[in-house]
């Protein structure tokens, strides 16, 4: 059994884990928290967030995230690779900056208008 | 000198100020105006890049920028007025007269029916919380360091220690260690961190940052540079225990060490202040000791969540519009007392008549509970009690309070926490 605190909202439930039961999960006040105890100790994932260049906006920098989780080994190999990309303004919200991140299949995706 | 006249004018155009624009909209106020001393609208979001805004208020996990994007894009159509790089100066509260500056407009007098204070709040520094050494640079506020990094492209440093465990302190720990900085470390004076579990697991955990918790900075040592910080544990009373001293080599130290609400224009305006919370004394619609002056968002009390600031900033911009439609306020409220355990409520104040059906109040606990039960009495009568399983200060809390039991009080409302019989 494995205790673990839940980071899909603010709450922090505890939860407990049975790796010997199928991965069953008590102690989670909702289903995304009963995914996130199975996934967190099997495949543990997270969105990853940064910010990539860009010429011609407000800002320098233009926030970005992953399109979904994606393992969270691949953490500092994703954030690397966008540190060739230069975007130019006018940028959306949405707009995908690199498709399949790390073979994840996970896209980034600007996360402002720029 | 112009003189306009605006139904709703919210000085403020974060998350706070947007929401409670949008919900003085909704509620039939013709002439909405928002002041921004930035060149943009969003506030603190925009630097806010991390996710798991929204869960509550949009049912889904946002970027702090995406999360201030839907709120502007819900502006056009309305005709709210959004007024940019404008500073406000002066409020003035019984005339209900705003005065601002901006490049575009010159000085301006904006005379309005209510005014929302959303201003939200600052960092504490270095120089508010005494921390002794030399004075060189690389010591900045987790938020600065934040915007530097996220929106000017400025890295900061490369051994970065962080002083304080509020979620700023947390988040940065995990932003620099992505943008290639080590941090050494995180310490936090108190014996619990500041900042909410969730990112205590997502941002030193997940990265091996140790948290030094009943531990503090007692000497920082460099000259033109940070280059080393002298760490220390401390007893129940925080003084530092001699021997328990040790070095860590950084050339940058981050302070996430409180959020202090901004109400230099409210303190100005003569508008009552509540000492534990920094903001405004509120009643239950958020309105001010001023009536047609209502507070809001951090300005008011320092939040955990948008969410909360969301939703508490639409009931300011509800009962503004309500204000400006009929211009009165009823008078009979109750005073909400803070018992045992508990530091401050919001608001402060109730008027039952103006309650639909529940008063959602929120209020920080002073310490760590496990397995407690929050009691609202009324003098020795027993209202109401909540069950709570964790209750923590780094937690803001709130209780619906139904009406029909405020109605039942003849005096002050106490809110207290007692741990619960076993």
């Amino acid at each position: 059994m494995r205790e673990l605190i839940c980071i899909v909202c603010p709450q922090g439930c505890r939860l407990r884990v049975e790796e010997k039961q199928d991965y069953r999960v008590t102690g989670n006040r909702c289903a995304r928290g009963a995914e996130y105890g199975r996934t967190e100790l099997q495949n543990p994932t997270r969105t990853v967030t940064s910010t990539v260049a860009v010429r011609g906006g407000m800002y320098p920098r233009c926030p970005v995230k992953t399109s979904a989780p994606i393992p969270k080994h691949l953490i500092f190999k994703a954030v690397e690779a966008l540190s060739g990309i230069e975007l130019r303004a006018p940028v959306k919200m949405g707009q995908v900056v690199m498709y399949d991140v790390c073979g994840t299949g996970a896209d980034f995706i600007a996360t402002r208008d720029m | 000198m112009s003189e306009l006249i605006y139904d709703v004018i919210v000085v403020g155009g974060g998350p706070a100020g947007l929401a409670a624009a949008l919900s003085a909209h909704e509620y039939g106020a013709q002439k909405v105006l928002i002041l921004e001393r930035d060149g943009e609208l969003g506030g603190i979001l925009n630097q806010c890049i991390h996710n798991g805004f929204g869960l509550h208020y949009f049912k889904e996990e946002l970027t702090g920028p995406e999360y201030a994007g839907r709120f502007v894009q819900m502006l056009s159509g309305t005709g709210i007025e959004v007024r940019l790089d404008t500073m406000v100066l002066e409020v003035d509260a019984a005339q209900r007269v705003v005065q601002a500056v901006s490049k575009t407009y010159g000085y301006q007098f904006l005379k309005a029916k209510s005014i929302v204070l959303a201003m939200g709040c600052r960092e504490r520094t270095r120089g508010a919380i005494g921390i002794p050494g030399t004075r060189p640079a690389g010591i900045f506020t987790a938020g600065t360091a934040q915007r530097y990094v996220n929106m000017e492209g400025y890295m900061v440093g490369k051994r970065v220690l962080i002083l304080g465990s509020g979620d700023i302190g947390l988040i940065m720990a995990r932003r620099m260690t992505l943008e290639g900085a080590r941090v050494l470390a995180c310490v936090e004076v108190m014996p619990y961190s500041g900042g909410l579990n969730r990112n205590i697991v997502q941002c030193l955990e997940d990265y091996d940052i140790p948290l030094y918790l009943s531990h503090t900075i007692v000497d920082i040592r460099g000259s033109a540079r940070v280059e080393q910080a002298v760490v220390a544990q401390v007893d129940a009373d925080r003084n530092p225990i001699p021997g328990t001293e040790r070095v860590f080599d950084c050339d940058t130290i981050l302070l996430s060490v409180g959020l202090i609400p901004e109400n230099e224009l409210t303190r100005t305006a003569g508008i009552r202040m509540d000492p534990r919370t920094n903001g405004a004394v509120v009643y239950e619609n958020m309105e001010t000791s001023a009536p047609g002056v209502f507070a809001c968002g951090n300005a008011l009390h320092v939040h955990d969540l948008v969410d909360y600031v969301t939703e508490e900033s639409r009931r300011a911009g509800a009962a503004a519009a309500a204000f400006a439609g009929r211009d009165e306020s009823c008078t009979a409220a109750l005073e909400i007392q803070n018992g045992a355990g508990v530091s401050y409520t919001v608001p402060q104040y109730v008027r039952p008549e103006n309650v639909e059906r529940r008063l959602k109040l929120f209020f920080r606990v002073r310490r760590i509970y496990r397995n407690a039960v929050v009691i609202v009495r009324c003098g020795e009568k027993q209202l109401a009690r909540y069950q709570r399983d964790h209750l923590a200060p780094g937690e803001m809390e709130h209780i619906a309070l139904p009406r029909v039991l405020m109605d039942r009080a003849q005096g002050p409302i106490t809110v207290e926490v007692q741990e619960a019989e076993q």
